[in-house]
């Protein structure tokens, strides 16, 4: 792999909650790179803080989230190196959207009822160009074409409520791209999507990605799509990240149980899954309450592998070039 | 296979707007046995939510029938319909603007309790929540918290634990496990399989995701623009796919292993406009296998083996 421009680095990043009983951690101690025209597939548990990650970049947590540790640098367009942890609230809305677009879990919760969805996407280009309106209106069917929606120019003028919820999705991918943004974090783009609609957006963000040398956080729990669209996929659980590798390695070396079990997980295709009773393989128990943490390994009380040494601190460790895992067990056998 | 607890007769739901009519749901028929679980698949916008909503009536069909352990649904008047909607619920697909974001998770699944008369007291009521809550993979401490202090996975776990609430008999999952990574989807699927077991429920299990709904299904709808265009059990669907859609459909699902590029059917021109259909077969403008013949009338049932139905005129060239 050729040396590329690293464009996001995060380090020991730290996302906090306000809550009755004292502050709870949502995102520990979090760390990754992402290059130009390089995605970074960022899987893991219901609930481990994948969208918190996300929110915690754009300077959009809810009230009560803070960060309270780290920092996040973003090389901008002119080469400057800024740490958004620390910009104002001007600024940040400055970067969102011309710089770094992001593309929501639920759409309806970023989607003005009371504004057509024409208006809205147009509204980003009122924001952030000089286009006047047939331009812009011009733009925006454009867009709206280029993610599939049937007659576009027709459906300008639409409320949200009256798409189906794939289309409320497209429409906020129109929305993301609309500014060429120089990145795009896409928490669960396509999971509403159903899969012949999924693989004509993979597809045109594959492209926007190569024409604009995009780099793209990719927050999915689809293992097929983080196949077919990462480079590099980050694995989190309980808040850290317990396996970053490049993508090959994760699917044909699995390293930590928790990433083991992920893959047992899927049903269908390739090592199917269904013990004898025709019930699908689960990692039996749930992820840990975060005022609750286990001591030491945060899957501990879930591996099958755990031994009491998993309870002392476990740092990520190297199990081969670029493929980290956060596992004692691993970890001391890595060193040998 | 065992009597149609509910069946579905020339179903059809139209939504007039500014600019004319769109057919979301047209002429639709099928029957679910009961304790069985049948399948909606289909691309975004081909009517999926709007027929499970019409199915409860949530939003009234235009036209056909709605037949539930014998009622006939459509018959009934609001108060009766009130009292039928305990026994059939639905999972909403988009769990945030479903659940109230100042009630506490106590709050919204007592709110369910209390409308049906279940638990004699707070105290009673508490208990079943926690006990619903474990069952979907939460936690009690979870009960004291708002809908926005959790993640989307946990928030659609939530709509599962309050449509559980009531014990339905019927239940409608729209899309009710995309949002959740494979290791709780997979605990969630093992739950919805055993509830229609034990409890005998019966379900309408909307999902875009194949390889979900071939693991759970009995039954399997294809739907395209509001027609069915193949119906069958989840094996003659996935292993011997009879109609063009279809195929598409699971050649375009994406395949867990980065060293594998799989060669797809790669459907080629626009989603046509609902507003404005193609005559005949609704998939011809992309069907790789579209004659002239297709756009002059629809195309009826064939049933290519035993209870295994395709929509397509060109069948026999087909499988
Ligand atoms: N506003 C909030 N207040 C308190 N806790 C919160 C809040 N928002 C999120 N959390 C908690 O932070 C943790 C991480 O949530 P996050 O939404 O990042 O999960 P996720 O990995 O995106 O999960 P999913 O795959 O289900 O979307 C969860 O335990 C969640 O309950
Ligand atoms: N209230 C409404 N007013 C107008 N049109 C509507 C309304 N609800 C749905 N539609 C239209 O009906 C069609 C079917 O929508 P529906 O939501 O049933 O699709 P779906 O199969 O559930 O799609 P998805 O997979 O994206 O959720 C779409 O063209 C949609 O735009
Ligand atoms: S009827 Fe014609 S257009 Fe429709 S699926 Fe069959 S071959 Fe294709
Ligand atoms: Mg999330
Ligand atoms: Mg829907």
């Amino acid at each position: 792999m050729s040396e590329r421009e690293v464009i996001l680095a995060i380090s020991g990043l730290q996302t906090e909650f306000k809550s009755r009983g004292g502050s709870v951690r949502a995102v520990r101690d979090l760390n990754f790179n992402i290059a130009a025209g390089q995605t970074l597939a960022l899987v893991g548990e219901s609930g481990s803080g994948k969208s918190v990650t996300s929110l915690a970049i754009m300077g959009l947590l809810p009230q009560a989230g803070y960060i309270a540790a780290g920092s996040v640098l973003y090389k901008n367009r002119r080469g400057e190196q800024l740490d958004l942890v620390n910009q104002s609230a001007a600024q940040m809305r400055q970067i969102r959207g011309a710089e770094i677009a992001m593309i929501f879990q639920e759409p309806m919760t970023s989607l003005n009822p009371l504004f057509s969805i024409g208006d809205q996407i147009g509204e980003m280009l009122l924001l952030h160009t000089d286009l006047d309106a047939t331009a812009r209106a011009a733009k925006v069917i454009e867009m709206l074409e280029l993610v599939e929606i049937p007659a576009a120019a027709s459906r300008y003028h639409d409320y949200p409520h009256e798409l189906s919820g794939g289309m409320r999705q497209r429409v906020m991918i129109a929305m993301a791209m609309i500014l060429k943004p120089a990145l795009l974090i896409a928490d669960e783009p396509t999971t509403a999507l159903d899969v012949t609609i999924q693989a004509q957006i993979l597809d045109l963000m594959r492209r926007l990605q190569k024409e604009l040398n995009m780099a793209i956080l990719f927050i999915t729990h689809d293992m097929g799509v983080v196949a077919e669209m990462a480079d590099e996929v980050a694995v989190m659980y309980a808040g850290e990240i317990v396996e970053q590798a490049p993508v090959q390695q994760l699917f044909m070396r699995p390293s930590h149980p928790y990433t083991q079990g992920l893959l047992k997980s899927i049903p269908g295709a390739g090592g199917i899954t269904r013990s004898e009773d025709g019930r699908l393989q689960a990692i039996p128990g749930s992820i840990p309450m975060l005022n609750a943490m286990p001591k030491g390994c945060s899957f501990g009380p879930r591996c099958a592998g755990f031994v009491s040494g998993c309870q002392d601190s476990v740092e990520l460790a190297v199990t081969e070039p670029l493929h980290w895992v956060r596992c004692s067990e691993i970890g001391v056998n890595a060193h040998v | 296979m065992s009597e149609a607890f509910i069946s579905v007769k020339n179903l059809s739901k139209g939504f007039t707007t500014s600019k004319g009519v769109v057919q979301a749901v047209r002429d639709v028929s099928f029957d679910i046995p009961r304790g069985s679980i049948t399948g909606l698949v289909g691309e975004s916008g081909s009517g999926k939510t709007t027929l499970g909503r019409a199915m409860l009536r949530l939003i009234e069909p235009s036209a056909g029938s709605i037949s539930f352990d014998g009622i006939d649904l459509l018959d009934l008047d609001e108060r009766q319909m009130r009292k039928m909607r305990k026994r059939m619920q639905i999972i909403f697909q988009d769990p945030y603007s479903s659940l109230n974001p100042r009630m506490r998770v106590l709050e919204i699944l007592s709110e369910a309790l209390i409308a049906h008369d279940i638990g004699a007291n707070s105290t009673e009521r508490k208990a079943i929540c926690i006990s619903l809550l474990e069952e979907v993979g939460l936690a009690a401490e979870h009960i004291n918290r708002f809908p926005h202090e959790f993640s989307g996975g946990q928030r659609q776990r939530i709509g599962i634990a309050r449509a559980l609430a009531v014990e339905p008999d019927f239940l409608v999952a729209d899309e009710s496990v995309s949002a959740l990574d494979v290791s709780v989807q997979a605990q969630i699927l093992n739950l919805l399989r055993d509830l229609c077991t034990k409890r005998n429920l019966t379900m309408l299990f909307i999902a875009h995701d194949l390889s979900v709904v071939e693991y759970l299904c009995d039954q399997i709808i294809v739907l395209y623009l509001g027609r069915p265009v193949e119906i069958g059990s989840a094996e003659q669907v996935y292993q011997r796919s009879a109609h063009p859609y279809t195929q598409a459909l699971l050649s375009a699902a994406p395949i867990p292993d980065p060293s594998k590029k799989r060669s797809r059917v790669v459907l080629k021109g626009d989603i046509p406009s609902p507003y404005n259909p193609p005559s005949g077969c609704a998939f011809r403008s992309r069907c790789q296998y579209a004659i002239a013949d297709c756009g002059t009338e629809l195309p009826v049932a064939v049933e290519v083996a035993n209870r295994h139905f395709s929509f397509c005129k060109r069948t026999e060239i087909i499988i």
